[in-house]
């Protein structure tokens, strides 16, 4: 099989499929099924997990690129969709987290939270970017936008630091993991600027 | 409501967790009930629709889960993740244990902590416990009276507060090998504060002496603060004329202070303090005012700015 098949008949859907497993082992567990124990706290566990999951799922994203740069196995391109659909998706089970369990739909005071508190301000802008990529996913929309397109979809940097500052400002004291996810987004950050800098740079 | 309750619940009396459990499902139900009485009721008086009860006598106060209460802790000397003390703390020897007691005290020395406490009666409380972090518990604790230890070990007139120090020792405390905090852990209380008589010295919960996870062997118990005012595994009781630095607001003036009394309408710079989820509950109920304790608390405070009191 060559590389395109690869990626076509087993990457892909492996990743289109495995993005699910997170959002099961928190279902099964929620439903009491399985050995999973969501603890003393589920909810804040749901919240914490599907917010860890956005940042795992958004750093896969952003590693797609360097990766098909870096092996040379361009079909990996195709890959960048699915994940960047799971993030999307496990941001919005993480608002809902937030929305229903810390706010049981208190509009009012969702808003004043949203004005008031900087990690979920930040939190918030980074959902709403990822909503407009989400939306602006389709091959339809990316003839519609054409170059914009490109432009638009560059905001996933913009998401991306949003939301490692949204996970550093919460953190009451352990900075450990978010300054973990804020150096992995600075080296996928830094392989794109280091390529724009050999390419812009004259011979 | 805990704070309608005689105070002294006898160890004997509380409910064991296979029946209290049974019981929440009926409660809810009765809950439920009450809140549609009462909002028909009201509807009847005014003639219109009712407001949405938001008030905290919707909620019921049962203990927390023995389980619950052993498995979610903050203790950082042994991790910061909520399940890491359970899984760590078994390196903690709590007996034998001595406490050191100096400063403007006229019986100060090294004691050996069942020394320290004989012949103090103990007594079973069950309070609410409140997090800084906006979640809660409810919590059965047994101990004595901290104002029974001061009466014993006899203060001076210079002794203006009083000042707990945790166990600082790397092999029982593992994460004290890192610097996330400065070690030992601090904490302390104004002498009116310590004699207040909901103020406990906790040595067990549920009728079961401390587990190390809950800060065996004995631990501060302040209801109507925020729950890190609780010094944990003490060995030492100072007795002082200055007001002590506390650990977390060593770490963080601007977010945690010296009295850090419950208080729904100052919120913490970063969150809100308005409301809290009680364990066991997936949405949060309302906070109150000194954590409910306010009819016996909030003559300590009188003429002070509640706003300073975080």
């Amino acid at each position: 099989m060559t590389a395109s098949h690869w990626v076509g008949r087993v990457i892909r859907p492996a990743v289109i499929v495995g993005g699910i497993g997170p959002a099961l082992y928190l279902g099964l567990g929620l439903l009491g099924i399985t050995a999973i124990d969501l603890g003393a706290n589920p909810a804040e566990k749901l919240e914490h997990f599907t917010g860890t999951t956005t940042l795992v799922m958004l750093m896969l994203t952003l590693t797609v690129t360097p990766l098909r740069r870096l092996t040379g196995v361009n079909p990996l391109i195709r890959l960048r969709k699915p994940l960047g659909l799971w993030t999307f998706t496990y941001a919005l089970l993480h608002a809902l987290c937030y929305l229903v369990f810390d706010q049981s739909l208190l509009w009012g005071e969702i808003l004043h939270d949203i004005a008031k508190r900087p990690y979920i301000t930040v939190g918030f802008s980074a959902f709403v970017i990822l909503l407009a990529l989400a939306l602006t996913s389709s091959g339809w929309a990316i003839r519609k936008l054409g170059k914009r397109w490109v432009t638009l979809h560059r905001l996933i940097y913009v998401a991306a630091v949003l939301g490692v500052f949204h996970y550093l400002w919460l953190v009451k004291l352990d900075t450990s993991t978010p300054v973990a996810f804020g150096v992995v987004l600075i080296l996928l950050l830094a392989a794109r600027w280091e390529r724009r800098r050999r390419k812009g740079a004259p011979a | 409501m805990l704070i309608r309750r005689p105070p002294d619940i006898p160890t004997s009396e509380i409910t064991e967790e296979r029946h209290y459990v049974s019981r929440r499902a009926w409660l809810a139900a009765a809950g439920v009930t009450a809140v549609a009485i009462t909002a028909n009721r009201v509807m009847a008086a005014r003639g219109k629709s009712p407001a949405p009860v938001v008030g905290a006598e919707a909620f019921a106060d049962d203990p927390t889960s023995f389980k619950d209460i052993t498995t979610y802790n903050n203790f950082y000397e042994f991790g910061t993740g909520k399940d890491d003390p359970a899984k760590n703390a078994h390196t903690l020897r709590p007996r034998p244990w001595s406490v050191v007691v100096e400063g403007d005290v006229k019986k100060p020395g090294r004691y050996d902590l069942d020394d320290l406490l004989k012949g103090i009666p103990v007594v079973d409380r069950t309070y609410r416990h409140r997090c800084v972090e906006a979640w809660s518990m409810v919590i059965p604790w047994n101990g004595i009276q901290l104002k029974d230890l001061i009466n014993r070990l006899e203060p001076g007139t210079k002794a203006k507060y009083i000042e707990f120090h945790t166990l600082y020792d790397t092999t029982q405390m593992p994460m004290q090998r890192t610097n996330i905090m400065p070690w030992p852990y601090v904490e302390g209380l104004r002498m009116d504060e310590a004699r207040h008589p909901l103020t406990l010295l906790a040595t067990g919960l549920y009728g079961k002496s401390l587990l190390n996870q809950n800060g065996a062997p004995l631990r501060l118990v302040v209801p109507w603060k925020y729950g890190f005012k609780g010094g944990k595994s003490i060995v030492k009781i100072r007795f002082v004329e200055e007001q002590p630095r506390n650990s977390w607001q060593l770490l963080a003036p601007d977010e945690y202070g010296f009295f850090a009394n419950v208080n729904p309408a100052v919120d913490h710079p970063r969150w809100s303090q308005a409301r809290e989820r009680r364990i066991g509950d997936f949405l949060k109920r309302p906070t109150l005012p000194f954590n409910g304790y306010a009819d016996q608390v909030a003559s300590l405070y009188a003429g002070m700015d509640p706003r300073t009191l975080y």
